[in-house]
């Protein structure tokens, strides 16, 4: 449930429009790394809080 | 990667395009089949956590693997929501999905309709009415597959020229290779999803050919994704770096057309679709084979998502470079870009990807459909005409060749479709309109799930009304858009009154269509959902399914079969079983039942509420929940269960519940009053012991001076001619003896009088600094005495408080004749100090004696402890201090004391203004 919030926080808010600047990292605009970057992250930390409740 | 061959010949020809097609279905079936033969012998290939999390990989349809591309050139990263709704919502996997797949094992629930109608007391209404939302919201969906295998087959066969597919429309329907397409895809259906009719209908063949699709797909996309990033361009940069130039990066960086909203209603659009989708419920729960799978499907799947779109926004800006004047159509550059490089083994590579998309989705949607068609539409009609009982032997043929027609009806339905939208409007943009559409399950399916009050009624009246205004306000305006409709239906509302615009109800614009939609269709939904369902209280059926759904989680959980009385046979019910499943399985299927109850064959069971709930469960499988339900119910006698009974078995299970609730409440209550017991013995055993020490001390106490009045008495008696001198000496000594004496006694009783609370207070108005004042005066001779300087430190201003004088002026007295006793002569100093705080005053009073060593400081208020500082036996009782704390205490204040043991000691105060 807590990691359903964070997603919202960083999917679907204002977060999001933080990144929309015209910011470029070696060519790749920053609006995009953030995407791929928050998504992996997002994947990790599902990841993590079910290793965490074990078999 | 292959893309070996020159651009001089041509190897890409109709044929063998035909041909590569229908090897990988071959293939596709051939894994099929070994992994059907694999589960046949125990060896379940699908019972793996990343089957199950590539299977649910059929969500990335053709509409993805196509349209992303397309989506993305148009609106930049507005094709995300789509993929970031689900990654959010698996999230919620662990209680929500984990519910469903553990409701439909226990209940054999096979598909979404089937769900839905079992939750609201097996309803056929129910049943049916998802079923017909589902075939009409999805059929388009199965059309735009079909379009995406066939232009790609058009436009691959052009090779090496780039021409796009002339709308179909135009040709004659036998020349039109979707409708091959559609009959093979039908036949291939058919041989996955009913070659045999299973009791709990699950298809572990066409699972493991579908994770083989997820993976085809990912490689062949992620093969042109890295073709043309790092084949074309030299990596990311450099693509974005290009684009940028060419001035295509900026407008595709603007999150989602329509703004804020629209990007939300997207999300929750999609992950709402992960689960409520017909082909995703099946993947998701009727073919999962354990709850293990879950928890990696979790993060495994949002991972795929994660892959499968690196890519896409690259190759959305290398086909604008590419194909600047915009002749060819984003949705194809996927398989354009390879072509125009005339690398044409990676373009069959990226045909088939989208192949494997494309089929993927057809197969289980269809299977899903026909599965919901049969069981939900088709059953109850010929159950009515038959009046209960089945005619013939064996139905299960029936069932078959009930499923394999709606498989071909609804595959022609989508061809139909197909032929007739073409490339309008209403094609291109189905995919959310279809995930709208099964939006609508969610208000009735969910709520079911934690919300014990919903209705038949409730449900039924929610989703035909969310269904009409997403006909109305999603469907019918596509038709318009397409020119099949008039556009004033749009542009001036329904028979030109302006708040019926179905894109601005009642004003409501500024949303885009889809947002709009969503929030009405839900909104109405929801609403007549609840309104309905609290019209009435829910009924008997509607009550005990409501029961086994809101508590599938529990560990003391509900088993179905208390809700049945009656009569039964149970070899009637075999029987029963036998037309549907065939009599051998059926007879098998009993049996493993009698044999996991401990009976020897089936022949033993009794016919009891809980055979007969296995037979309906096992019926369920074949011809979902509504249907078993009438079918069982026609060879049984059932005495149909009041409301009153359903609710007094619940009552019974839940106050079984309670009680031990109750017993292990009591329990704890008990061990925990055992514990006070034994502490309040102890205390007491405690206060036995100081009693007993204090008897002793104070008998010790009298007996030294009654001893040594004694003892000078007997001198006196024995010998009357004493000198004058001494018997005045010895006199002396008894009277001090005998004011000793009287002391302790008064002082005993004092003590005991304070602590019994028996002693008499006259509490009056009195100024502290008067009191310790008059207090050190009067001790002063006993400094004097000694040489010892006291010093007082008193504030100007009187410190008026409410007290008992005399005792305070004990207390003072005690503290100061302490004092004196233990500063040494001539050096000794000792400090009165007195403090106003904010509601009392603290008295001070400290010395430079020998001070109290740390090991006693805790005991210095206890009975005939005297302090041992200066070796010798100090003068005094004992009881001083102990009789000040007794007052102090009284009074309300705290009094205790510090100490450096060699520089002397502070004893403190602190009173507040009125006790």
């Amino acid at each position: 449930m807590a990691a359903f919030l964070v997603g919202l926080l960083l999917f679907c808010s204002p977060v999001t429009a933080l990144f929309d600047q015209p910011l470029y990292w070696k060519g790749i605009p920053l609006l995009y790394l953030y995407f791929f970057a928050a998504w992996a992250m997002y994947i990790a930390l599902l990841a993590w809080i079910l290793r965490g409740k074990g078999e | 990667m292959t893309a070996g061959a020159t651009s001089d010949e041509t190897v890409l020809s109709g044929s063998l395009i035909i041909l590569v097609s229908l090897l990988y279905v071959c293939l596709l079936f051939a894994v099929a089949y070994w992994a059907d033969r694999r589960a046949d012998k125990g060896r379940s290939v699908i019972a793996s956590p990343t089957v199950y999390a590539l299977s649910l990989a059929v969500y990335c349809t053709a509409w993805t693997y196509y349209g992303s591309v397309g989506r993305a050139a148009e609106s930049g990263v507005g094709f995300l929501p789509t993929y970031l709704g689900p990654t959010m919502a698996a999230a919620l996997w662990g209680s929500l999905l984990l519910k469903m797949v553990r409701i439909s094992k226990s209940q054999r629930i096979t598909s979404i309709a089937d769900f839905i109608a079992s939750r609201y007391g097996k309803s056929h209404l129910l049943g049916g009415l998802v079923t017909l939302i589902a075939i009409i919201g999805i059929v388009p969906y199965i059309a735009l597959q079909l379009k995406g295998i066939s232009s790609s087959f058009s436009i691959l066969l052009r090779y090496p020229d780039i021409v796009m597919p002339r709308h179909a429309g135009n040709l004659p329907f036998w020349t039109d290779n979707a409708l091959y397409v559609a009959l093979v895809l039908a036949a291939f259906t058919i041989l996955f999803g009913t070659r045999h009719l299973d009791a709990c209908e699950r298809h572990e063949g066409m699972v493991a050919a579908i994770a083989l699709e997820s993976l085809v797909k990912l490689i062949a996309f992620t093969s042109v994704g890295l073709f043309v990033t790092f084949g074309l361009f030299s990596g990311f940069g450099d693509i974005f770096e290009q684009a940028r130039q060419a001035g295509h990066v900026k407008p595709l960086l603007r999150p989602a057309v329509g703004g804020y909203s629209a990007w939300f209603s997207l999300c929750l659009l999609a992950g709402l679709a992960i689960i409520l989708l017909p082909r995703q419920f099946q993947v998701a729960v009727v073919e999962n084979s354990n709850e293990r799978q879950l928890r990696r499907a979790i993060w495994l799947f949002p991972l795929y998502l994660l892959l499968t779109n690196i890519f896409v926004l690259p190759i959305a800006l290398a086909g604008q470079l590419q194909f600047p004047n915009r002749g060819v159509d984003a949705d194809t550059f996927v398989l354009t870009l390879p072509m125009a490089r005339e690398s044409q083994w990676l373009a069959l590579l990226a045909y088939i990807g989208g192949v494997s998309a494309a089929t993927g989705m057809v197969i289980v949607e269809t299977i899903a459909l026909s599965t919901m068609t049969c069981n939900d539409l088709v059953m109850p009609a010929l159950l009515r005409r038959w009046g209960h009982v089945p005619p013939g032997k064996d139905v299960s043929r029936v069932l078959l060749r009930i499923r394999r027609w709606a498989i071909v009806l609804i595959l022609l339905l989508g061809y139909l479709y197909f032929r007739l939208a073409g490339e309008t409007y209403a094609l291109v943009s189905i995919g959310l309109i279809s995930f709208a559409a099964v939006a609508q399950f969610a208000p009735a399916l969910i709520s079911g799930l934690y919300w014990r009050g919903g209705t038949r009624d409730g449900a039924v009246a929610g989703l035909a009304a969310g269904f009409t205004v997403w006909l109305y306000t999603l469907l019918l305006p596509s038709f318009a858009k397409s020119g099949w409709l008039p556009m004033s239906f749009l542009e001036e509302g329904l028979l030109g009154i302006d708040w019926l615009k179905p894109q601005a109800l009642f004003g409501s614009s500024g949303m885009d269509p889809i947002s709009h939609c969503l929030f009405w269709s839900l909104a109405v939904n929801l609403g007549i959902f609840l309104a309905v369902s609290l019209l009435r209280a829910p009924n008997a059926a509607e009550t005990a399914q409501a029961t086994l759904f809101v508590d599938a989680l529990k560990r003391d959980r509900p088993v179905g079969g208390g809700f049945w009385r009656g009569r039964a046979e149970v070899d009637e019910l075999i029987a029963l079983a036998g037309r549907f499943l065939g009599a051998a399985r059926a007879r098998e299927a009993f049996a493993k039942h009698a044999g996991k109850l401990g009976m020897r064959s089936a022949s033993e069971l009794p016919a009891d509420a809980y055979t007969v709930t296995f037979a309906e469960t096992l019926l369920a499988g074949v011809i979902g929940s509504a249907s078993a339900r009438v079918m069982v119910s026609s060879v049984t006698k059932e005495e149909p269960l009041g409301l009153d009974e359903v609710m007094g078995i619940l009552d019974e299970a839940s106050q079984i519940r309670a009680y031990s609730h109750e017993l292990e409440q009591k329990s704890q209550e008990l061990q925990s009053a055992t514990a006070e017991l034994r502490a309040a013995n102890e205390r007491l055993l405690e206060l036995d012991r100081m009693k007993d020490d204090f008897m002793s001390s104070v008998t010790h106490e009298l007996r030294t001076p009654l001893s040594s009045i004694r003892a000078f008495a007997e001198i006196l008696q024995d010998n009357p001619d004493l000198e004058q001198d001494e018997r005045i000496r010895f006199l002396g000594i008894i009277v001090t003896e005998t004011e000793r004496l009287t002391r302790l006694v008064n002082q005993v009783l004092d003590l005991a009088k304070i602590e019994s609370g028996a002693a008499e207070w006259q509490n009056v108005r009195l100024d502290l600094g008067e009191l310790i004042r008059q207090s050190v005066e009067s001790t002063e001779r006993l400094f004097r005495n000694k040489g010892v300087r006291v010093s007082l430190h008193l504030p100007e201003r009187p410190a008026l408080m409410w007290s008992d004088k005399d005792r305070l002026t004990q207390v003072m007295l005690n503290l100061l004749s302490n004092a004196a006793k233990f500063v040494p002569e001539d050096t000794g100093t000792v400090d009165v100090e007195l403090h106003k705080y904010p509601d009392g005053y603290l008295v001070q009073v400290s010395d430079n004696g020998s001070g109290i060593p740390a090991d006693e400081l805790p005991f210095i208020f206890e009975k005939f402890r005297q302090g041992s500082g200066g070796h010798e036996k100090p003068v005094g009782t004992g009881l001083g201090l102990p009789i000040s704390r007794g007052i102090i205490e009284h009074q309300g204040g705290r009094i205790w004391a510090e100490s450096t043991p060699g520089e002397g000691a502070t004893f403190s105060f602190l009173l507040p203004e009125s006790p």
